[in-house]
């Protein structure tokens, strides 16, 4: 398999009064051609900084990619300029948010929202555009598109604005579509449709995705692999099989045990106790280590890093790999 | 929508009833009137009461008032007391397309001129630019008219002779496109700066806040530049807020006008205003007191029919 996307060891930081606030601390990610990956991780893990990087609209200032590489297609986006950049965005890579109330424009039509893209990236007339439109509301499930075209999007529910989003993002038949948290908004019925939308078009159109989520039930729904980010790093990589079968990091079994059970058993919700440390707070050694149950000293003087185990996952933890070899 | 217009229309109707009663209360109460800064020492007593019985000035208030609204309904808005015989409509009408070429292309330089500053800013907050279009609003909304009416008479038209020291025309002259502009534009200027200082700042606040949007960065995130961003899906958004302001000035236009007419001797409403008041000439008061509440009404209903124009969410 041909890597589509690959991030190495990309560190995103906030400049602020002047201390660096590092968001993001050297993640390496990689996505395949038509594979959807996971990036999971609880709030304040930096996943949306990350994706946001890939997609270069970190706020700047105060955000910058201070070092590491995004290779796309085998070109490295971070030494892109703005409008090569442009180029990409919204074409062959788009991105869905997490709050399709508020990510639609409120006076322009649904239509011209989806025509504007098509027009601007593959240069079609507003005619072609109108009816590929029609067509992409369609396939996220529009049965009357053709009215729904001309309609503000402040008639429709959140669900069907994020079907719209999803038909944007889709139009250009992007080869990586980057979903930060795209169903957290939106009630459970709603979300396993929008989740099942995503998987379908990704298949039809072999369109690699990266979906943002804390939500281990939609991982397990959708992802090929994951990535676990806890701090700004990734602490652990594996397929979704490998990582439900026998999780490796403290912190992705503390996850797991997050998941709110079937019965209903809503106690164990928050089983890791204590909270994120804020980036300009990050402990040394492993940063993980104040919440650990298996913390040792080593852990709070040295950093582990990431070693792949069995050729196949990768994990950030002491535990695991040749404890000696690092000493 | 033209219901809407119309229903807008009759709702003004009382709106502007109370007006009328309001103003002509205060304005009967205020101290002196129109005899005394006509009275010549040697009129005599009986002359004196022919002209108040003339005009009717020894009525209760209220008869007064119903005689002058039924007047009104008619169109009749009387006679001038001071310019004795001179139809207050004459008077209004002669004036009234100064005051309004006045208002409308301060208001345009206004508009023209503080929307693309206030938007730069909001593009580029807290930079140098920024900071300068800051001080130089902050000094514009300051700045009386009159202070700043005269600092450029004094510089532009007394030291360096550039322009006309007031006036709509040269008189005597025939017309001249180029000698009206030439007349226009110092007191355009004086008039636009207290509007242009707070609309700037209006229009940077109102794009900062949209340039924080979630579908701003949906925008970016389709690979628009970022002119086209601000453009296609900041500047509407932005426009929405500002509209209120719009229907606000239009009616504040009139108050700043009197003083600026004054400063430029441009013979307009605001100036017959002010002499108007200082001599107690009763008819003429009210019509402008009408006039001006009639700009209110319509200043309202523009804003709002504006406001659905720009709004798709807004309905009717
Ligand atoms: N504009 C900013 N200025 C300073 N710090 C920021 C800024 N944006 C994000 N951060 C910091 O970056 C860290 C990571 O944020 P990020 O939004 O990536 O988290 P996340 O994993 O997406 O969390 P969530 O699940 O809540 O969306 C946070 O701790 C936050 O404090
Ligand atoms: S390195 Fe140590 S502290 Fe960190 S996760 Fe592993 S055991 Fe826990
Ligand atoms: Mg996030």
């Amino acid at each position: 398999m041909t890597a589509l996307l690959e991030v190495k060891n990309l560190k995103t930081y906030f400049k602020k009064k002047k201390v660096n606030i590092p968001a993001v601390d050297g993640v390496d990610l990689k996505i395949n051609k038509g594979e959807t990956v996971a990036l999971v991780g609880e709030s304040g893990s930096g996943k949306s900084i990350t994706s946001l990087s890939i997609m270069r609209l970190i706020p700047s200032p105060p955000g910058e990619i201070v070092d590491g590489e995004i290779l796309f297609d085998g070109k490295d986006i971070v030494k892109l300029t703005e409008n090569d950049m442009c180029k990409i965005r919204g074409n062959d890579i788009s991105m869905i948010f997490q709050e399709p109330m508020t990510s639609l424009n409120p006076v322009l039509t649904i239509g011209e929202q989806i025509i504007e893209v098509l027009m601007y990236h593959q240069k079609m007339s507003k005619s072609t555009a109108r009816n590929r439109a029609i067509e992409m509301l369609e396939l996220v499930g529009f049965s009357r598109a053709k009215a729904l075209i001309d309609d503000y999007p402040h008639r429709l529910s959140g669900g069907m604005r994020q079907r719209v989003m999803i038909a944007i993002a889709m139009s250009c038949n992007p080869k990586l579509l980057i979903a930060d948290e795209p169903t957290t908004a939106l009630d459970v019925t709603i979300q396993a449709q929008i989740l099942d939308l995503m998987k379908d078009l990704s298949k039809k159109s072999d369109t690699s995705i990266l979906i943002i989520t804390h939500d281990l039930g939609v991982v397990s729904e959708v992802a090929d692999r994951v990535v676990v980010m806890y701090c700004g790093q990734v602490v652990e990589e594996a397929s979704v099989d490998d990582l439900f079968d026998e999780p490796l990091h403290p912190y992705t079994t503390g996850l797991m045990g997050s998941i709110p059970s079937l019965d209903g058993d809503v106690e164990r919700l928050y089983s890791i106790e204590g909270t994120v440390p804020p980036p300009e707070h990050f402990p040394v050694g492993c940063r993980f280590a104040p919440r650990c149950p298996h913390a040792f000293d080593r852990c709070r003087n040295e950093d582990p890093s990431l070693i792949t185990i069995k050729g196949s996952r990768s994990v950030r933890c002491f535990l695991h790999g040749d404890k000696e070899a690092t000493l | 929508m033209v219901s809407y217009i119309f229903r807008r229309t009759l709702m003004a109707i009382p709106l502007l009833l109370g007006i009328t009663i309001l103003s002509f209360a205060i304005i009967k109460a205020a101290p002196g009137g129109p005899v005394a800064m006509l009275m010549d020492p040697k009129m005599k007593a009986s002359d004196r009461e022919k002209f108040e019985e003339k005009y009717g000035l020894n009525d209760p208030v209220y008869v007064q008032y119903f005689k002058w609204l039924g007047n009104m309904a008619k169109g009749d808005f009387g006679e001038s007391l001071i310019k004795r015989g001179t139809p207050v409509s004459e008077l209004i009408l002669n004036r009234l397309p100064n005051t309004l070429l006045l208002m409308t292309v301060s208001f345009l330089l206004a508009v023209l001129i503080a929307i693309p500053i206030g938007i730069y800013s909001a593009m580029r907050p807290y930079s140098p630019l920024d900071y300068t279009f800051t001080v130089g609003s902050f000094l514009g909304v300051a700045t009386p008219n009159f202070w700043f009416g005269l600092i450029l008479i004094m510089f532009f038209s007394v030291t360096l002779g550039w322009f006309p020291t007031g006036g709509v025309a040269t008189l005597n002259a025939p017309f001249s496109l180029w000698d009206r502009i030439h007349h226009l534009i110092l007191p355009a200027l004086v008039l636009a700066t207290a509007d242009l200082a707070a609309l700037t700042r209006y229009t940077r606040s109102s794009m900062l806040d949209v340039l924080k949007q979630d579908y701003i960065r949906t925008a970016k995130s389709k690979g628009f530049k970022e002119k086209k961003v601000v453009i296609k899906h900041g500047i509407r958004n932005g426009m929405i807020p500002i509209i209120t302001l719009f229907g606000l000035m239009l009616p504040s236009f009139i108050g700043g006008a009197a003083i600026t007419e004054k400063v430029f001797a441009w013979p307009g409403l605001g100036q017959l205003f002010i002499d108007s008041a200082f001599q107690r000439d009763y008819p003429v008061i009210m019509a402008l007191t009408v006039i001006s509440a009639v700009f209110v009404v319509i200043g309202n209903l523009l804003a709002d029919i504006l406001y659905a124009i720009f709004d798709p969410r807004i309905e009717y």
